[in-house]
């Protein structure tokens, strides 16, 4: 019977829910990490360790690694950080798990790697030479913190491959393995002055690759997009949701058409419009879009989702699960169609990932 | 106490197996204090310091209730303390 699995990064410690294949039940265990605040939480299906980036506000970031499903932990930071005098690592952003590798992104901008597990770790890059690097690590130019790495897209088939995104800046990609980086960001939006033929300055918040992987999504801080050609050109596929912002993307496990976002009000609120909960999906990559709120609170509910708050398992009829800023996880466990509540009053919730263990 | 009378601040000891709240080290500075605490609890001192090193920024350590950094001597009979200051909530 598989056991799926859900990790949840929250402002105070990783949490884990825990159910089989009908996803109706759960258990809720943590929370874990000392109470640290946990941006990304990861299950390495290959070996079942979870690994969470976190940052304490006093101690530093760190990469957390359970070998056992959350009962026992042990951290490292060993090689997290920049050269004196160069940048600074104030936290870390995003976290990805690819071909025997632990990836994260740093704020300030920098991709790090772990090639034993999370126990060590060297920097890959600081994107050096790239256009908007050095407006991105002035801190006159900067909000509270740093701008970060925020996300991490290793293509599943090619070690070398991968895409990165800069908050504030854009999509990023190597070949390479990290040694050349091209922007990848032509015919996307912004709503603020940048020249026409711009490279970069444009605000991705969520970049999710199709299952077959030919197909690039992102929800941007200006409307969801598509790609067909790997990130080179970007399609706006906004029309028929209800906001163009919102932060958290997933794609169909299966269907290359098939894409999940939750629009949120653009302005200081963040959260899903009229206080009515939902998540929109397109079966037909953005030409038609449905609401999906049977389940969800449709009265005050005032719900932020940030950017790595969505998540979809890949049994046949996938789940899906969307992490609140206020601290509830909903489940779906038939593509979106209706939905209940698994966790209330955790802490304020940053990521949701989700594992299936045969 | 025939060293120094080190405190560590709360959230330290549940990240390192067997590290006490309070410890009596033989130590001539605070890095070097910090130093003796990296080996015994390895990763210890990138909990308290960034690269250089230099402290953390809401990581604070007083020598006799005095203001202190990295580089302030320490003598036998004197109290250090760190403290995780101003974050949290």
């Amino acid at each position: 019977m598989p056991r799926v699995i859900v990790l949840v990064g929250t402002r105070k410690g990783a949490f884990v829910l825990e159910s089989d294949a009908a996803r109706r039940d759960w258990q809720l265990r943590g929370p874990y990490c000392e109470g640290w605040p946990v941006y990304g939480a990861l299950l390495d299906p290959e070996t079942g360790a979870i690994y969470a980036a976190a940052t304490s506000e006093w101690h530093g970031p760190a990469v957390w690694r359970s070998a056992d499903l959350g009962r026992t932990w042990a951290h490292s930071s060993e090689g997290l950080g920049y050269p004196e005098g160069e940048l600074r690592l104030s936290k870390l952003a995003g976290l990805a798990l690819a071909h025997g590798r632990v990836l994260a992104g740093g704020e300030a901008a920098g991709l790090f790697a772990s090639e034993d597990g999370g126990a060590t770790w060297a920097v890959v890059s600081t994107l050096d030479g790239l256009p908007g690097r050095e407006s991105w690590n002035d801190p006159a130019q900067q909000p509270p913190g740093h701008l970060g790495l925020a996300g991490l897209l290793p293509h599943p088939d090619d070690a070398a491959r991968l895409w990165v995104v800069v908050q504030g800046y854009g999509i990023f990609e190597t070949g390479d393995g990290g040694a050349t980086w091209t922007p990848r960001n032509r015919g996307l939006r912004a709503d603020w002055p940048l020249p026409a033929d711009a490279e970069v300055g444009f605000c991705v918040h969520k970049l999710v690759l199709s299952a077959d992987r030919t197909r690039l999504y992102q929800q941007n801080h200006c409307g969801v997009h598509v790609s067909d050609d790997e990130g080179r050109t970007w399609r706006e596929i906004t029309d028929g949701l209800p906001a163009d912002f919102g932060f958290a993307a997933a794609a169909h496990p299966r269907d290359r058409d098939a894409f999940f976002v939750v629009p949120l009000d653009p302005g200081h609120g963040r959260c899903m419009p009229d206080g009515r909960a939902a998540v929109w999906r397109t079966r037909d990559a953005g030409a038609s879009w449905q609401r999906l709120d049977r389940g969800l609170p449709q009265q005050h509910a005032h719900l932020g989702v940030l950017r790595e708050g969505m998540a979809i398992d890949s049994l046949d009829r996938a789940g899906v699960y969307v992490g609140t800023s206020t601290g509830q996880v909903f489940a779906s466990a038939d593509e979106g169609e209706s939905w209940t509540e698994i966790a209330r009053y955790l802490p304020g919730i940053a990521s949701v990932s989700v594992a299936v263990l045969e | 106490m025939s060293g120094v009378d080190v405190r560590l601040p709360a959230t330290l000891p549940p990240l390192f197996p067997g590290l006490p709240r309070r410890l009596d080290l033989e130590v001539g500075s605070v890095a070097v204090a910090f130093a003796v605490l990296d080996e015994r609890w390895p990763g210890l001192r990138d909990r308290l310091c960034e690269p250089g090193p230099r402290l953390r920024p809401h990581i604070v350590v007083y020598v006799d209730g005095e203001r202190a950094g990295l580089e302030t001597r320490l003598a036998p009979g004197q109290r250090l303390d760190v403290v995780a200051a101003i974050s949290g909530g």
